[in-house]
């Protein structure tokens, strides 16, 4: 009984909140709603017994990309009539994007349904085997059977992290870093220095 | 718990819902006077490192003085600036308290009291503490006012620095103890160090690791050195600037609140938490729950000792700590412990 009003629950709650995203006027309401939508998302996956899932949507999605969003979205400077004259703009443009996925989730449901694919019976039998955790089986397939796809995976964002760095760093010359080491190395003796100067005479520094 | 409610003749179903609110009462309400007393204690010991009273008026040795506070609050109006955010600027504190109090649901007070028992409970901590900065950026930006939004950009910022490297230590834990489950690290660490001493803590390669941890707990809470948010000599408040009566009275608590959860994780990652310290026969008669709450408390007081002692960081000093040194340092870190483990327990 609980697991279906729980269901439900995070069920209405995702569709309602992703719907809101769309619609809210303000883009920082968007991102807060999204953020409600990935975690009621997180929610369904424990239902279905994908604990560790879960968790990874609510740390890597809810946890930091969308505090990276939210970051950006709340230094936007807001103005709600342009918002609205983009609308119409991007109105067809938006309509198209809408009819390719739209045919696309048409095309691919067809495709499964018709026995193209070999993705086993949509029954909530592809669960995690008995006495292993998530964990472990993920872990299993990831570091063994698909060992190879993993690695080029992480290999990509490598790249992409190397390459985000080259096209945004630029050496400063004109400022002074702190360099605490050189800080922290300074002894009180080599730091003052005591002088009695003449009287009419200045210290040279 | 959900046995004994069975055993009265209630159904599985009603049982199960009744302990679970009976547990969550249990950790809530306790928790919620142990702030009451840790935010006194704070004060104190602040006081008393400054050669200063504390507060020594209400009660005997002043000890009444938070709930004096509370009442107080509790007594004053609300006030919302008319220029923000009406509805996020009202959530903003109740997340922040709300999270605080949602990650005490899988610590381990001893051997069998623990809200939920699940398999992915490191993991949830994890993913619960990532929440926290939401409660500060929506405050931030929903006060509509200067200060509290540089203070949300700064959390933000901060919170997300200072994860990455608390990942790659939890991830060492996990490694040595071979499990996300609470329960199960605690007992990972019974005999740690020749067969003697309870702790990961003391292990040669997990110790620089604990102090980085509690290093990142610090900033990862927001307290002093690394307060930067309400850093009151740049930002008046920070975020809590506009906030006025029981919404910054819920921000009080939650911080409070994550001080102790950082400090209870301190205990159950690192220092064996409901496991006495030594493997003795008679350290065993104590309840398991006295050890725990010992070492939290012991925590909390170097936390407050921290926040006498050491001055604000600046903030690029904050940034630099967190990715120029603490995520090298765990980065290579893991990969030497999860070497050492696979050389030594789990065989080449």
């Amino acid at each position: 009984m609980i697991q279906t009003f729980a269901f439900y629950l995070f069920a209405v709650f995702t569709i309602a909140s992703g719907a809101i995203t769309i619609m809210a006027r303000n883009p920082v309401h968007s991102v807060l709603w999204l953020i409600l939508a990935f975690f009621n998302a997180a929610g369904l996956m424990v239902l279905v017994g994908a604990e560790f899932i879960a968790m990874l949507l609510v740390i890597v999605y809810v946890g930091a990309v969308a505090v990276l969003f939210l970051f950006v979205v709340m230094m936007l400077d807001i103005d709600f009539a342009e918002l609205r004259a983009g609308f119409i703009k991007n109105f067809p443009l938006g309509m198209a994007l809408a009819l390719v996925l739209l045919a696309e989730l048409v095309l691919g449901i067809g495709a499964y349904r018709a026995g193209a694919l070999e993705l086993g019976v949509p029954d909530g039998t592809a669960m995690a085997p008995v006495g292993e955790s998530n964990i472990e089986a993920i872990g299993a397939l990831m570091y063994g059977r698909y060992l190879f796809l993993f690695e080029a995976a992480g290999i990509i964002l490598l790249v992409a992290m190397v390459g985000a760095i080259v096209l945004t760093h630029r050496p400063r010359t004109d400022v002074r870093g702190q360099n605490i080491a050189k800080q922290i190395a300074r002894r009180p003796d080599e730091a003052t220095v005591n002088v009695k100067p003449e009287i009419g005479k200045g210290v040279s520094l | 718990m959900t046995e004994t409610f069975v055993s009265w003749g209630m159904t599985y179903e009603w049982a199960w819902a009744l302990a679970t609110i009976a547990g969550i009462l249990l950790i809530a309400l306790p928790l919620m006077l142990a702030v009451a007393m840790i935010i006194y204690a704070d004060r104190k010991i602040w006081a008393a490192m400054a050669l200063r009273r504390g507060p020594n008026v209400v009660g005997p040795f002043g000890l009444l003085q938070s709930f004096a506070d509370g009442l107080k609050v509790f007594l004053q109006e609300t006030i919302v600036p008319s220029a923000a955010n009406k509805g996020i600027f009202l959530i903003a504190p109740i997340v922040t308290f709300t999270v605080a109090l949602l990650a005490w649901a899988v610590i381990p007070f001893n051997s069998g009291a623990i809200l939920s028992n699940i398999n992915v409970g490191l993991l949830y901590v994890l993913a619960i503490s990532s929440l926290g900065v939401y409660g500060t950026v929506m405050a931030g930006w929903a006060s509509n006012s200067k200060y509290p939004f540089f203070s949300a950009m700064r959390a933000s910022a901060q919170m997300i620095s200072y994860e990455v490297s608390i990942g790659f230590i939890l991830i060492c834990v996990v490694l040595w103890a071979g499990t996300f489950n609470m329960n199960g690290i605690v007992i990972a660490q019974k005999g740690h160090i020749f067969g003697f001493i309870n702790g990961f803590a003391f292990n040669p390669l997990l110790f620089p690791m604990w102090v980085m941890f509690l290093i990142s707990g610090m900033a990862e809470t927001q307290r002093a050195p690394f307060d930067l948010t309400e850093a009151e000599s740049e930002l008046v408040a920070g975020y809590q600037t506009e906030y006025s009566s029981m919404s910054f009275a819920l921000y009080w608590l939650g911080e409070y609140a994550n001080v102790l959860l950082m400090c209870a994780l301190n205990t159950t990652l690192f220092f064996g938490g409901w496991l006495p310290p030594f493997e003795l026969e008679f350290l065993y008669w104590v309840p398991g729950i006295v050890w725990f709450l010992l070492k939290t408390f012991f925590f909390f007081f170097v936390f407050s000792w921290v926040k006498a002692t050491v001055p604000r960081y600046r903030y690029d000093q904050l940034m630099r700590l967190g990715w120029k040194v603490f995520l090298p340092v765990s980065l290579g870190f893991v990969v030497l412990v999860s070497g050492y483990l696979m050389f030594t327990r789990y065989g080449a």
